[in-house]
């Protein structure tokens, strides 16, 4: 019997020397869930990944997988999960074909039914044809398809991606994401990706946003966009702070500046607009008005631009 | 799980295979250095090896013989695992990792992968030893065929204890230049313990490699033990061979396991 819980993480921390990680991270992931990890690069995502993955143990708090730990046994659930890394780990002097085979192997399959389960797999992607190719000689979209079909051959009920969608075009996400409904729909597979790609973690059923090595928020995507407000105007202005004091004692309307403009959520800010314009001439320079997005979400809990948010981590690490 | 042990032992040696077969330059590099030496050794350059101020013709080229073979089973063997570091920058090494296999698993499969190249040149420049003035019976090459496989493993298992602990070739090669070559050296390659300096005699004495010279110069006069007077004897020569591999792979296996890919 699978227990009905795929991924259980209580309390997970992780640091590197002084630098924090992964702060006290809780999270729940039921069989059959579509779970994605959304943050700027250095959120602590792949942290996160590798120790859900087996790779790192973690500083302190516990993560397991189908109820067992994996700090603690590793082994024991190396061979219940199948991942496929941001970086490409096909040998590229194998054939597709190759690559599969010698991975079922590492699982324990053999002989023609292994032979059998890689060809249906690599047709099941649209691959049969580069079955005998060298994947040294695929576009990096196919590779990962590839890469997918590798991570599925043994059978996974958990299926562990990391920024799955770097490198693909856009249809190519879309495909993916179609793929990975189809799995969960036959196969009843668990799957917890990362990713910085909103319309990714658009189509995840459930999202938990990482900053800073913070879990700052966790829901449906649909149900985080609405806690925003209905509508967002973003305002770029003179004097953004001045304009946002003026807003608040002229009109009664709560913003916050973030990276230079003013964003203003409220359920019909369309309303607002022709006011805002009229009430401050020559004050507003350009006027947007939007439905929240992730990222709207993302600005709301940290105060940052998710993009900035990316750099300054990166530029941190350097 | 015996099952899964012998299946990726099995897949991780082919594919070493698979991919050295593939990739021209490394075969025409196997093949070419042997034959490269053979041609060397049968065609008369022999008496170049003659050291100045000796009569003894070919006497040198015979002693130095068994150091060539030495010397090209060491380089390939160790440098075969240049694939491991290799590996984990193309990232095929994660999903092994992740993978239900034993450490201990992916280490005997790379060895054996290396081994089996290094072995394959060795055999090649093997039907050279005639050339060299070397006796050598049918018996004679076939216990030397083993020795050089225990002899490559112990060396392949060596080149991974450093593999599976760097992250670049560059470091890898900078660090095995400077253990290679002196144990190469100082393995009774290229002069024997009983002439050289009491502190380089001692220095030979406690290098595993030369006892799997030893033992190779041994089979290689299997037909005339007087030649080889004053080596360390075959039983001596293999124990210590066959110990510095198994402890080469223990160290490998447990770098391995604390990898983290």
């Amino acid at each position: 019997m699978t227990p009905e819980i795929a991924v259980t993480v209580r309390g997970l921390t992780h640091t590197y020397g002084e630098r924090i990680a992964l702060n006290a991270i809780s999270f729940e992931v039921p069989r059959g869930e579509i779970f994605g990890l959304l943050g700027p690069n250095g959120g602590g995502k792949t942290t996160l990944f590798r120790i859900l993955t087996t790779l790192m143990t973690p500083s302190g708090g516990e993560a397991s997988i189908f109820g067992i730990q994996v700090a603690q046994d590793p082994a024991a659930i190396r061979g219940r999960f199948g991942v496929v890394f941001q970086e490409p780990g096909l040998d590229p002097k194998l054939t597709c074909l190759e690559n599969l085979i010698h991975h079922g192997r590492f699982y324990g399959m053999r002989g023609s039914g292994l032979r059998n389960e890689a060809l249906a797999l690599l047709g099941t992607f649209g691959l049969a044809e580069r079955a005998g190719d060298l994947t040294e000689t695929l576009s990096g979209g196919l590779r990962r398809r590839v890469e997918l079909a590798k991570a599925l051959l043994p059978g996974p009920d958990l299926l562990f991606l990391d920024e799955p969608s770097t490198g693909l075009d856009p249809g190519a996400r879309l495909e993916l994401s179609a793929e990975l409904q189809r799995l969960r729909k036959e196969r009843g597979t668990t799957v917890v990706l990362t990713t910085h790609f909103m319309e990714e973690a658009d189509r995840c059923d459930r999202v938990a946003i990482l900053h800073k090595g913070n879990l700052v928020t966790m829901g449906p995507p649909e149900e985080l966009k609405k806690s925003v407000g209905g509508e967002v105007v973003v305002i770029q202005a003179q004097d953004p702070a001045g304009l946002g004091e003026k807003l608040r004692e002229r009109l009664g309307h709560e913003t916050r500046t973030v990276d230079g403009s003013l964003r203003l959520e409220h359920p019909r800010a369309h309303e607002l607009i022709p006011r805002i314009v009229e009430a401050f001439p020559g004050e507003v320079k350009s006027l947007t008005l939007g439905r929240p997005t992730l990222e709207d979400v993302f600005i709301q809990k940290t105060g940052q631009q998710f993009w900035n948010a990316e750099e300054e981590t990166a530029g941190k690490a350097a | 799980m015996m099952n899964i042990f012998l299946l990726s032992v099995g897949t991780l040696w082919q594919r070493e295979i698979i991919r050295f077969l593939r990739q021209r330059s490394r075969i025409i590099g196997a093949f070419g250095q042997p034959i490269l030496f053979w041609i060397l050794l049968g065609s008369g350059f022999g008496d170049s090896f003659r050291l100045p101020g000796t009569s003894a013709e070919g006497d040198y080229l015979e002693y130095f013989y068994p150091g060539i073979l030495a010397m090209v089973i060491l380089f390939t063997a160790i440098f075969s695992t240049i694939a491991i570091i290799e590996d984990r920058k193309e990232h095929f090494l994660q999903a092994v990792l992740v993978a239900p296999v034993p450490r201990s698993a992916i280490v005997i499969g790379q060895a054996l992968g290396g081994t089996t190249l290094a072995l394959i040149q060795g055999v090649i420049l093997l039907t050279a030893a005639p050339f060299a003035g070397i006796p050598i019976t049918v018996q004679g090459a076939l216990a030397a065929v083993i020795v050089m496989a225990l002899l490559a493993f112990a060396l392949t298992s060596l080149g991974l204890v450093l593999a599976w602990r760097l992250d670049s070739t560059q470091g890898f090669h900078a660090l095995m230049n400077m253990l290679l070559l002196p144990l190469w050296l100082l393995s009774g390659a290229v002069f024997p313990a009983a002439s050289a300096h009491p502190l380089l005699g001692w220095l030979m004495a406690v290098n595993p490699v030369a006892y799997g010279v030893a033992a190779l110069r041994r089979c290689l006069y299997l037909a005339r033990p007087e030649a080889v007077l004053g080596l360390p004897d075959l039983g001596l020569s293999l124990l210590v061979t066959v110990l510095f591999g198994l402890l080469a792979f223990l160290a490998a296996v447990r770098f391995a396991e604390k990898s983290g890919g």
